[in-house]
Order: structure tokens, then sequence, then C-alpha cells
């Protein structure tokens, strides 16, 4: 039984935390509703990118000579994973998801005798990943100092791996990130992204093909894929930074509430035991005044 | 005279949206373009430079440095990573870039088509400076 004092340390120390992440639980809304309004602003441009690319892979006619960036290289060899996680913690398990996603997936390559790397993005998921898998990762890339998220920033890791393609240091490219659903539910994602996968293939069968091209299709459509590729990431790079927020602020909201049941349990034994302590005193002074 | 639909896109916002434009004249890399009302479908790329949009009572210019072009029943879609206004160009920030620029091409592996790029992109942001 923890005496009066302990419970009385005990007490504040769980109100002080609760307080804490009653301000975390309330800078993350405030910073949550921002990211999702950039999430949303930021889908017209991939959106549109998307369009364009499919009415221009449409006119590829001859895969030989077509871009390898759309159709890959060929070979099946070297899978490169990009894993987009935060930078910062207590976010619930909006990394550990991640990252569990992504080792199913790195089990699989392996178990089929392919190579693997690894660039992870975010201290977290480096953090997480350098103990079983520190000889795969090829490259750690954090954005700490960034404020907010911004293009050049993705459009720097897409150039790192264009360039490493390029050096055909691999043929395959997936990332990984959470795709926000709502503030509740973040879904883990991996998007391949070299060679091109298109989602809506079977979708949109009446493509537009008479266009008029300046330069000619295949010097735009080499152009066009590397600025796909940034696009891609600074997509997963907006949708995750959403979901980063939202799953901190459910996991804080939890947090506090489970620091407020704490604080009343807590706050029922102390008073439990006072009133036992001031018993108890009454009782020897009137056991002693009787036998007197 | 006609008008059609113009949108101005960044990877971080919708830039602009008018459905009041007559005319816009591009950069587009093989050189100026106009566009009007009524143009084919065509997807082409931008090379730094100054986008042009008219429309019937106000003229407003743009600075591009780069970006992907469509034009599809009569609207205008113009994709692009950095993009200013130049009324809202300042001495220091066409200063700034025109210094990242020159450094780039004093690089020694610089490529061909890089180096056009950079150019372009010193000449037109001198040619603002001037005005």
């Amino acid at each position: 039984m923890p005496s009066l004092d302990d419970l009385r340390k005990r007490i504040t120390s769980v109100k002080s935390t609760q307080k804490i992440t009653k301000a975390m639980k309330m800078v993350a809304a405030a910073k949550l509703r921002k990211a999702q309004e950039n999430a949303e602003k930021g889908r017209p441009y991939s959106e549109k990118m998307n369009n364009i690319i499919l009415n221009l892979s449409a006119g590829v006619s001859d895969p030989q000579s077509a871009p390898k960036l759309l159709v890959g290289t060929g070979k099946e060899d070297v899978h490169l994973c990009v894993v987009l996680t935060s930078d910062r913690g207590l976010c619930g398990g909006f990394n550990s998801n991640i990252i569990k996603k992504a080792k199913n997936y790195f089990e699989k390559i392996q178990k089929e005798g392919k190579s693997l790397k690894i660039i992870t993005v975010g201290s977290k998921g480096y953090d997480q990943l350098k103990r079983q898998y520190g000889k795969h990762i090829i490259e750690n890339i954090s954005f700490k100092e960034s404020k907010n998220i911004n293009y050049f920033d993705a459009a720097k890791v897409g150039n790192l791996i264009i360039e490493k393609f390029q050096n055909e240091e691999f043929d395959f490219c997936t990332i990984f990130f959470n795709k926000f659903k709502n503030v509740i539910s973040q879904i883990p994602q991996a998007q391949q992204i070299i060679p091109l996968e298109n989602e809506n293939k079977d979708k949109d069968e009446k493509l537009e093909s008479n266009y008029e091209f300046e330069p000619d299709e295949d010097e735009i459509l080499s152009n066009l894929l590397p600025k796909n590729i940034s696009t891609q990431i600074f997509k997963a790079m907006l949708e995750n930074s959403a979901s980063e927020q939202g799953s901190r602020m459910t996991a804080m909201d939890n947090a506090t509430r489970n620091a407020g049941d704490l604080v009343d349990k807590l706050t029922i034994q102390y008073n439990r035991s006072r009133q036992a302590a001031i018993t108890k005193e009454l009782i020897e002074i009137i056991s002693g005044a009787e036998s007197l | 005279m006609d008008q059609f639909n113009l949108e101005i896109i960044s990877p971080e916002k919708s830039f602009l949206t008018k459905s009041d434009t007559e005319e816009v004249v591009i950069p587009a890399i093989e050189g100026y373009m106009g566009i009007l009302k009524d143009h084919i479908p065509l997807i082409s790329f931008l090379k730094p430079g100054i986008i042009d949009v008219r429309s019937k009572n106000e003229t407003s210019n743009y600075y591009v440095d780069d970006g992907i072009v469509e034009f599809k029943d009569n609207t205008l879609s113009i994709l692009t990573s950095n993009i200013f206004d130049l009324k809202e160009m300042d001495k220091n920030k066409v200063d700034k870039i025109v210094k990242d620029a020159e450094e780039g091409l004093k690089k020694e592996n610089i490529k061909d088509n890089e180096r056009y790029i950079l150019d372009q992109k010193i000449e037109v942001l001198n040619s603002i400076k001037s005005n």
C-alpha cells in the first residue's frame, strides 16, 4: 500500500502528463487541418499529370523504343524500396504500420532471391529498419529542417531515384506511405512507381490521341516521366503528413483519456487511504480513552 | 473575342483559374506560342520565360521556370513547379534566381540542353530587371 505522499505525487505527475498530451492533441488537430488542406490542394496537379501521361502512353506502340521509366528495364533483379515515414514520434501506429507493410514486402523479395535496396525518408523509419535491414539501406534522407512539405524536397528524392535508375542500380521502385482516409484511419500503401503502373488502364479505353506534340512525343514522355516520379513522391509526402497528424491526434486523444481514468482511480485510492488513516487514529484515541 | 478557360496548377495549390481568357502567350520549348480559342489539342513543355495572359479588361504576366502545357476542349492547363506573378517579383528575388542560375552554369559536367535552359533563364530575368 503506497503512502499518502506517494499517491499525491503520482497524481500530480499523471495530471501534468495529461496536460502535455492534451496540448499535443490540440496542436495536432490544428496542423491536421492545414495538412489536409494541402493534400487536397495538391491533388489537381498529380491528377492532371497522370492524365497527360495516360494520354501520352496510349500513343506508345512500340515497347522497345519506349522510355525505360515507363516499361522497365526488362529485368526483375534489384528492387528499390522508398519508405516514407515521419521525423517525430508519439503518433500512434503511424510509423509502425508503414514499417510492417514494408517489412512484409522485403521478406517476399528476399524469399524470391532478389536483391533489395532501401531508401528511408524520415528518421523514424531509419531508426526502425536499421537493425534488421541496415546493410540494405543505401540512403537516409530527412527533412527535419523544412517546416512545411514542399515540392523541392520531393524533387530531391525524385532526382536521386532517377539518377540511380539511370546508373542501372535497380529495376523496380516501390514507395511506402500512409494514405489518409480520415482522422482515425490511415492505410499503409505500397505503390510501384518504376516501371509506371497504370491504375485505371481498363477504365479509360477511349483516350484521345489526336494531340499535337511539340517537341515530339518521345521527347515529351522522357521529360515528363521523371517529373511524374517527383510528383508521386510529393503526393505521398502530403498524404503522409496528413496521416501523421491524424494519427497523432487520435493517439494523443486516447492518451489524454487514459490519463484522466488513471487520475480518477488514483484519487479514489488516495481518498480511501486518507479516510482509513483518520479512522485508525480515531479508534486509537477512543480505545485509549476507554482504557483509562 | 472568344474566350476560353485557363488553369495554372502548381504542386502545392491551384495557382490561377480563369474562364474569360482571350489569348495566352506561353514560352514553349521551341519558341513563344500564342493560344486562342479552338486551338487543336496540344501538349508541350515550357522553358523559362513569361506567360502573358490577356482577357478583356486586363493583362497579367507570370514568370515560370518550367512546366507542361495541355490544351484540350478549350481549356488550357499549365502545370508548373515554380511560378511568380511579375508584379510581386522584386529585384532581390530576381537577383537570387539569376545568381543560382549562373552558379549552375559554372558546373563542369553540364549538358548542352541544361546550359540552354539556364542561359534562357538569365536572359529572361535580366530583361525583367531592366523593365
